[in-house]
């Protein structure tokens, strides 16, 4: 687990990387990084999300999920995780969620966000996710796929609801 | 990048998996009495997707999974496009669940072939069918049977490595490829003829295909629908990357476009979006780049009315209530090799399942299969799900929502005592079987494939022979 979280907690956007080259003391961290500055654009911009360096980015950020049922999963992510991430490093039990494993082609990570949290997110969504989102059960205004949403410290206390699917079926 | 990703997010979802695994063990409703045996019939996303549900939320439980292939993961290892590996990362997941205590893989077992569906019946509290579709629909036009006239499933087959497709030599001498159906394997099929040799290397594509293809002459690539661009069949994501693809020009037929404007505001938002993203490129085609030296030619309202010698005679259609009606005008495509594309068809593999022969899946209901057409009674203990059971559409995404849910229901069914499970089933016999592939046979099959792959650099290079996969494995 440990593993995980190093590599999934490094920077936010390539700017940073000379500020992560003295950060990082860890060499696999880094080299992960430069290895992330040539990509292709939406990987790019995924791959960036998920790296996280200095003090301020490890903060905490409070997330719930809601289950259609009524059931609140509440949980914490670290400032740079993406919501797929908050979700496997938390071990919350949705089944087939992020079947893709973030890359942008299965929409399993669908979730629904509260219209005013959803018209703050910082980064609308690109055509790729929206191409996604339209294969989503349940598609709404305010859906997204939580692969592509990167924690900011301004969405501390965020709840977004997981689409009734099988998992709530299974409780009901 | 891609692999730097995924493997941190498998590391992840391997963490994800077990403790959902052990979250399940821990909370599974506990029975009293015998091991409750499940067998699942064939090792595509249905099967892996129902054997992690039911392992996870039932106790005291054995799922065996019997596969045809001596390799598992069915149309994700032998349909999904070798240049969308990123879809392949279900499989991460389809192993997780391969290495849980309870499972068992046991391959290159076919149903109606080495074992009965009586045997398993025997031999299991459940069984749950999800082999899949593996035939294809036909048009029944004149000449369909002619040698330029190839099924689309078996051109991906061929490229995928399926074992027995290895020698479908398509003839790629000819300028113009007209494919006869417009869903996503109609694009997959056309992607693969358009696509740059280079991109394609690096994918797992056969060495055979590569080889093929280097030699391919094919220039451009029709896509015929019967009905408009409002009903198009493929999806936004396919259309975006055939948009992209350097080199190749996407042109449409504008007249197929007349009243489709006006209809945009009352669409729903996907079909809304795919339908902009097509008069976007319209409007932008008269000023495109004709130094791009190949075509991708969608055309819409026509049918397929008979096969000639260089050419597709195709019916003019009109649309009624969202129905492609014929119209007496007719025209003549002309091209030198048809690809048919409009979908895959199941078959009935066991005289005891009640199969229906007519929609070309298993008379089930909500997943349990029916005892007969007739009375609509349930045969108790059988189950289908996937494409066997709901029809060959729907991404892995649809398999996966049905698969859980069906393996929901076996799970009910168990607990409320509605299936018997109180007296004790013997599972498979492996011994009274001929080379039985396990998992770790599987892992050498996979290990020496990864490996020839490494050597090519590329992810890896399939076994297409059946008696070498089974050799690699020591079998
Ligand atoms: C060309 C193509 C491309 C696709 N691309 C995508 C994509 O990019 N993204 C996406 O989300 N979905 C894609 N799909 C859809 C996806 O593959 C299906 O949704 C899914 O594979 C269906 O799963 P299944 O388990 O029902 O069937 P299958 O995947 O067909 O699995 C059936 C399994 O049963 C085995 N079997 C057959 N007969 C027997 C027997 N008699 N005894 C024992 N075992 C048997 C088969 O060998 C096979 O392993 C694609 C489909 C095709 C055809
Ligand atoms: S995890 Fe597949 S699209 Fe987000």
């Amino acid at each position: 687990m440990a593993f995980a979280q190093n590599l999934v907690r490094c920077t936010i956007n390539a700017a940073v990387v000379k500020s992560a080259r003295s950060l990082s003391k860890n060499a696999s961290n880094f080299s992960l990084l430069q290895r992330c500055i040539n990509l292709k654009p939406i990987t790019n911009q995924h791959c960036l999300r998920t790296f996280s360096v200095g003090t301020q980015l490890h903060q905490d950020v409070n997330v719930t999920f809601l289950r259609a049922n009524g059931q609140k999963i509440q949980t914490k992510g670290k400032v740079g995780d993406t919501l797929l991430d908050v979700v496997v490093n938390n071990h919350i039990d949705l089944d087939g969620f992020g079947a893709c494993e973030g890359t942008l082609t299965c929409s399993t990570c669908h979730l629904i966000f509260k219209t005013a949290d959803f018209e703050k997110l910082p980064d609308k969504a690109s055509d790729e996710e929206l191409d996604m989102l339209d294969l989503a059960y349940e598609l709404t205004e305010t859906s997204r796929l939580g692969c592509q949403i990167t924690l900011t410290k301004d969405m501390d206390g965020l709840v977004v609801s997981v689409p009734a699917t099988i998992n709530d079926a299974r409780s009901a | 990048m891609l692999l730097s990703r995924s493997l941190s997010l498998s590391v992840m979802t391997k963490q994800l998996y077990f403790n959902t695994i052990k979250q399940g063990l821990s909370t599974g409703v506990s029975g009293s009495g015998a091991i409750k045996r499940i067998c699942i019939v064939g090792g595509g996303p249905a099967g892996f997707y129902a054997a992690q549900y039911i392992l996870k939320h039932l106790s005291d439980c054995a799922v065996d999974l019997i596969e045809k292939l001596p390799v598992p993961f069915g149309l994700v290892r032998y349909g999904v496009a070798p240049d969308h590996p990123e879809v392949k990362n279900v499989i991460n997941t389809f192993n997780k669940t391969a290495e849980h205590k309870d499972f068992n893989f046991y391959g290159n077992i076919a149903l109606g072939k080495d074992i009965s569906l009586e045997d398993l019946r025997k031999r299991y509290h459940a069984v749950l069918l999800t082999y899949g579709a593996d035939q294809d629909r036909q048009l029944n036009i004149p000449n369909e049977d002619r040698t330029n006239v190839l099924s689309a499933r078996k051109f991906v087959a061929w490229y995928n490595g399926l074992p027995g497709a290895q020698h479908l030599n398509p003839d790629l001498s000819g300028n113009t490829v007209a494919i006869l159906g417009q869903g996503n394997v109609a694009v997959d099929a056309a992607r693969m003829l358009l696509s740059s040799l280079d991109a394609l290397r690096k994918t797992d594509t056969t060495e055979y295909a590569l080889e093929a293809l280097s030699r391919s002459k094919v220039q451009q690539v029709y896509l015929v629908g019967r009905r408009g661009p409002l009903q198009a069949a493929f999806t936004i994501k396919e259309l975006r990357e055939m948009l992209k693809l350097p080199n190749v020009q996407t042109l449409w037929r504008p007249d197929d476009f007349t009243d489709v404007p006006a209809q945009l505001a009352n669409l729903p938002r996907p079909r809304k979006r795919l339908t902009e993203l097509m008069l976007k490129s319209l409007s932008e085609q008269a000023g495109s780049s004709s130094a791009k030296n190949k075509r991708f030619l969608p055309i819409f309202l026509r049918a397929p009315k008979a096969i000639g010698e260089n050419e597709v005679e195709l019916t003019v259609t009109k649309l009624q209530n969202d129905m492609a009606v014929p119209t007496d005008q007719t025209e003549h495509l002309q091209t030198d090799l048809v690809l048919r594309s409009i979908g895959y068809k199941s078959t009935c593999v066991d005289g005891g399942i009640c199969f229906d022969e007519r929609s070309g899946r298993v008379h089930n209901e909500n997943g349990r299969v029916l005892r007969d057409a007739v009375s609509k009674t349930v045969d108790p203990g059988i189950y289908v799900a996937g494409w066997l059971g709901t029809g060959p559409t729907g991404v892995i995404l649809t398999t996966m929502n049905g698969a859980f849910t069906v393996a929901k229901t076996i799970c009910d069914d168990i607990l409320s005592n509605k299936l018997d499970t109180s007296t004790a089933k013997a599972g498979l016999d492996t011994k009274q079987l001929h080379r039985v592939v396990t998992w770790r046979h599987w892992q050498r099959i996979d290990e020496a494939e990864t490996q020839a792959g490494k050597v090519l650099g590329k992810p890896r290079e399939k076994f297409v022979d059946v008696e070498e996969m089974l050799k690699v494995a020591g079998l």
